[in-house]
């Protein structure tokens, strides 16, 4: 079943066109990668899906429902969350209060009480809901083996710590989309297996997962489905089989053969 | 001598909501605001007006304040929000002096630059709180500001304190979390708004007399001085922002030396501390408040 689906998405800045007529489309379940050489316009197609930035032309579905333009906090209340490229983390704050805030909305409004009274609610049990909170967050800190260092400010912890924890934050809003903009960037091997084991395990807790990668090894080896773009447009779609053979994605990172 | 203490003791409670208020909005929110003056005037023009013109009681134009002053937070708010920064400073700035000429110019509201004189003294069941003997105000001021402090303890320690804390440190990152970002930051206005409408109600009942003389530019500055001596995001520094900010501001007055001292020294002292300040300590004298969570509750 298709979760997330762009029809014709474009995103022009003036005369540049950084994602030009993209139909992206994301199965429920699967690990989808999202591959193309650097400018090719992977990241500003993130943005435009998670509500960062609105696009120019097309529109984007999430679950049939059109979610087009809709501002970034809508977007993860209905359950798509996002890593960065660089590291957003609350880097003052303490690991833990960066995966707190991540339940954020969660305790926001009740079906029952509706907002007003639920804020007041909220300040009067003041404690209880606060717990709450803190110990989700810890479990999902448990999940990455991190607990040990819940009380460290996010901008100490070691640049691998720091990406994982990103993910653990986008985490922690419970999401049905999970994308992840270059996990592995700059992480040193080991690292980058402890990071396909988490991607495994975050599969199997049934969260969809895409990722901009440009470990080609991690790709390859994870990505149930692989969408390449270049210059804006996408070049092609297929099972990392299909695509390590594909003629023309071959020609875009490496250049024509007798050229 | 100990008078002129308890005077400043007053002022440091009237300033202490205001820095309050400052805190919520530049120590939480992050936003560079040099407003609370306008605010703190619109307060304290809401009593002066209703209780000299519709002779309204003290308690009744109380409420009055803080709401008008928290629709001219919401006003300020929405327009300057995607500013940052030194622009937000300007644009903030500009509001503040708006109000000021406007208090300067409306004759028929605010009898312009003469001001409003003879405002009533507060009166609690039937004691008059006469604020020449000083007691009497000094220690309802303070519960009004251990009342501000507990509030906006609690709404710091909440979720709503923590939004803003991530709003101040990545908005886009915020926005991802699912963080309304404008309205957290709206809402970071209109409180700081609000409870310095208070302090200008307090200020009137005190002083009782208002003219736009008082709520010069150098008011907001002080109470973000105030905010960023303390320790910007803690409350309890505002409070001792407030107290160290007002005690230097008399300190020749206070110590019957002004024959030597002229009042003007308290500009250079005032300037040097800040200098010191921002090169040793520029966390503030208490510095940021961090929570500790644990299982079984916050604390």
């Amino acid at each position: 079943m298709t979760l997330l689906e762009t029809e014709k998405l474009t995103r022009a800045y003036g005369g540049v066109v950084a994602v030009n007529k993209v139909d992206f489309n994301v199965e429920e379940g699967l690990i989808t990668g999202l591959i193309g050489p650097n400018g090719a316009g992977k990241t500003t197609l993130f943005n435009n899906i998670t509500g960062l930035d609105a696009p120019t032309r097309g529109r984007v579905l999430f679950e049939g429902k059109d979610i087009t333009g809709a501002p970034a906090h809508k977007i993860c209340r209905m359950g798509i969350a996002r890593t960065f490229q660089n590291i957003r983390l609350f880097k003052e704050l303490t690991v833990v209060e960066n995966v707190m805030i991540g339940r954020h909305f969660k305790t926001g409004k009740s079906e029952t009480k509706g907002r007003f009274l639920k804020a007041v609610d909220s300040y009067v049990r003041l404690r209880q809901e606060e717990e709450e909170i803190y110990e989700r967050a810890c479990d999902w800190l448990e999940f990455f083996d991190m607990e040990g260092m819940k009380d460290e400010r996010a901008k100490n912890l070691p640049y691998g710590k720091q990406r994982e924890l990103e993910i653990a934050r986008a985490l922690a809003t419970d999401p049905k989309l999970l994308f992840l903009d270059e996990p592995a960037a700059g992480m040193n091997p080991q690292e980058t297996d402890h990071l396909m084991a988490i991607i495994r395990k975050i599969r199997d807790l049934d969260i969809t997962v895409v990722l901009i990668e440009h470990d080609m090894k991690l790709v390859m080896s994870i990505c149930d489905t692989i969408t390449v773009l270049n210059y804006g447009m996408k070049l092609a779609q297929g099972t990392p089989l299909e695509i390590r053979r594909n003629q023309d994605v071959i020609e875009a990172y490496l250049g024509k053969e007798d050229a | 001598m100990f008078n002129f203490f308890l005077l400043i003791l007053i002022y440091t409670g009237i300033y202490a909501l205001m820095a309050l208020g400052q805190n919520v909005i530049t120590g939480y929110g992050g936003m560079l605001s040099l407003t609370q003056a306008g605010f703190f005037a619109i307060g304290s023009y809401a009593t002066a007006i209703l209780a000299t013109r519709l002779g309204w009681s003290f308690w009744a134009t109380l409420p009055v304040a803080a709401i008008l002053s928290a629709f001219f937070g919401l006003l300020i708010g929405l327009p300057t929000l995607r500013l940052k920064g030194d622009y937000l400073a300007i644009a903030t700035l500009g509001f503040g002096e708006i109000v000021r000429n406007v208090l300067n110019n409306w004759d028929s509201l605010t009898n312009g630059p003469m001001g409003i004189q003879k405002i009533p003294m507060i009166t609690v069941f039937g004691f008059v709180v006469n604020p020449y003997t000083k007691y009497a105000f000094l220690a309802m001021l303070f519960i009004a500001v251990f009342i501000a402090y507990l509030l906006f303890q609690r709404l710091a320690r909440s979720r709503m304190g923590r939004a803003l804390t991530a709003v101040r440190e990545d908005e886009i990152a915020a926005q991802s979390m699912g963080i309304n970002i404008t309205k957290y930051k709206v809402y970071a206005f209109i409180l700081g708004a609000s409870v310095a409408g208070v302090a200008g109600s307090f200020q009137a009942a005190f002083t009782l007399s208002v003219s736009p003389g008082t709520y010069t530019f150098m008011v907001s500055v002080m109470v973000l001085c105030m905010v960023v001596l303390g320790g910007m995001g803690n409350f309890k520094a505002s409070i001792l922002g407030a107290f160290i900010i007002q005690l230097i501001s008399y300190l020749p007055q206070l110590t019957g030396l002004t024959a030597i001292i002229p009042p003007q020294f308290k500009q250079i002292l005032f300037g040097l501390i800040l200098v010191i300040m921002m090169i040793w300590r520029p966390q503030g004298l208490l510095g940021r408040e961090r929570i500790k969570y644990s299982k079984g509750g916050t604390r």
